[in-house]
């Protein structure tokens, strides 16, 4: 299985969550204030180079979501087919995470029944052993 | 202000067979298609001075100049973002002839990936840091990136398979008349699509291009030199790149609106450089490494409303006599995936009357660059 190849930018997100938080980045200019993703070094709204990594409520929403089969590398493979997610993040709707929807935390990436996914439907963000984020279903 | 309008026209094209596996390295497969450009031209090799590819192009202008036998070249250019940068080595070219940098100019593809090592195989080289946010989730391949855009399309606006469908089939029609296709002799059924293999569901095998091996190649001179070159001129008429506000290549899901693509950003200089708009626009050859990527297209260049490019592939819309034409060697669908370079020479033999599927009369062409990276478009008259 791959893991993050992180550089400067998205590190502190990966610190983050290591220790099970799901944080943003976020301008830290007093008037300005706008999360953004990916990370990057300044705000495309302000300019400012002034950065903070705010906590998230770790909810969101299924934007959209994928099956992948094989041909997949090893890993993947096994667990195909599987669900790739994309949420939206209740917080910061404009923030969109890639990710899988489980059953547990270190469940298989197949472990959710794919008629379970639906876009719209609410999740919360869950952590991985070595530190993935990944998200359950809300109750209906 | 100064244009390129029509000052600098195609004059020669050049391709080696399209095959799963070809014998010959990409650097031979590169000169075959450039001297077959150069022949087609009726030009000597030693006038070339330009040269123009784009990324992922793994012979370069210093071996191809010297291989195929070049003169002394004064403009070369490489564009980012593989197929995104297809149309944008004509305009590069056409833009060098035009203000005198280059008198000839070729642009050339040459891909091994029928046969060869597929990009993603190798995640980590090939996609770097963007893809922390991506890779470890699994979405490993453009045709999982594109699918979550598809999903969320179809989920918006109401398009279903059968819409794809209608794009895969128009491609395989127009192949099973042109004997250069891969697919030439393999017709396509609702029912094969239906039933097919997912790749990644909504995306099932026939939403996806072809792997293939090929090179093509095309001769740019301004437009005075064309009217003494061997075939009739196939002007550009109007070019541009695109790379909208926030965007971040296939996976453009943290943009404001993911489902306007680059083909947005294009088509608004695109046709704001023409002396005409979509609505006269003969024939299309739309880049198609998957099926999602021709309602998006169309609706960002402007052939319909937001949402509406489902709904215009029904009713053999992009068939031989429909509304508009489509890719009508085949496309990377179903002729040949060579990055879209097959797209360009396949408008410039429509507007030469010269296509297997011809269209009647053709005189402008749209042909687009890869959408949902950093893109690229071309309007050609003759």
């Amino acid at each position: 299985m791959l893991r993050p190849v992180i550089d400067d930018d998205g590190a502190p997100f990966w610190k983050y969550a290591a220790s099970g938080e799901l944080r943003v980045q976020t301008c830290a200019a007093p008037a300005c204030g706008e999360p953004r993703f990916p990370p990057r070094p300044c705000c495309p709204h302000c300019g400012s180079f002034d950065s903070e990594w705010r906590p998230t409520s770790g909810r969101g929403r299924i934007w959209s979501f994928v099956l992948p089969h094989p041909p997949l590398l090893p890993g993947y493979a096994e667990q195909a087919p599987y669900n790739a997610v994309v949420v939206e993040l209740l917080d910061a709707p404009r923030i969109r995470l890639v990710g899988n929807v489980v059953t547990a935390p270190d469940a298989p990436l197949n472990s959710v029944d794919p008629a379970r996914l639906r876009i719209g439907a609410g999740v919360r963000v869950v952590f991985t052993r070595d530190g993935l984020p990944r998200w359950r279903l809300e109750r209906a | 202000m100064a244009t390129l309008k029509d000052k600098a026209a195609i004059v020669g094209i050049g391709s080696t067979a399209f095959a799963r596996r070809l014998p010959e390295s990409e650097k031979t497969l590169a000169c075959r298609a450039v001297l077959a450009a150069l022949d087609d031209a009726g030009i000597a090799p030693a006038e070339v001075d330009g040269f123009a590819s784009y990324t992922m192009e793994e012979t370069d202008e210093v071996e191809l100049a010297k291989a195929v036998g070049a003169g002394d070249v004064t403009f070369f250019s490489k564009v980012g973002y593989g197929g995104g940068g297809s149309c944008a080595t004509v305009a590069h070219l056409a833009a060098a002839v035009a203000t005198g940098q280059a008198s000839v100019g070729v642009a050339w593809r040459s891909r091994k990936r029928g046969s060869g090592p597929r990009p993603w195989t190798n995640t980590t080289a090939q996609l770097p840091t963007p893809a922390q946010w991506t890779r470890p989730f699994g979405l490993l391949r453009p045709a999982d990136e594109i699918g979550m855009l598809a999903r969320r399309y179809m989920h918006e606006y109401g398009a279903t398979r059968d819409h794809f469908f209608n794009v895969a089939l128009a491609c395989r029609n127009r192949a099973n008349q042109n004997p250069a296709a891969m697919m030439y002799d393999r017709p396509l059924t609702r029912e094969m699509y239906m039933t097919a293999r997912w790749i990644s569901e909504p995306l099932c095998l026939f939403d996806n291009c072809l792997e293939t091996d090929g090179a093509l190649a095309c001769v740019i001179v301004s437009a005075e030199r064309a009217r003494d070159c061997r075939h009739r001129p196939v002007h550009v008429h109007s070019a541009a790149q695109g790379l909208p506000a926030q965007h971040h290549g296939m996976v453009n899901y943290w943009n404001d609106d993911p489902l306007t693509g680059p083909a947005w950003t294009a088509a608004r200089h695109l046709w704001k450089q023409a002396d005409f708009g979509p609505e006269d626009v003969h024939v299309a050859q739309i880049y198609d490494a998957f099926t999602p990527l021709i309602p998006l297209s169309l609706e960002g260049y402007g052939f319909c409303g937001r949402g509406e490019g489902a709904a215009f592939t029904e009713g053999g819309a992009l068939e031989i006599g429909g509304r508009l034409p489509l890719n009508t060697a085949g496309g990377g669908l179903s002729e040949a995936y060579v990055h879209g370079f097959n797209l360009i020479n396949e408008g410039v033999r429509q507007l030469r009357g010269t296509s297997t599927a011809q269209v009647p009369d053709a005189r402008t062409c749209l042909v687009t660059a890869g959408e949902g990276v950093p893109t690229s478009a071309l309007l050609l008259r003759s």
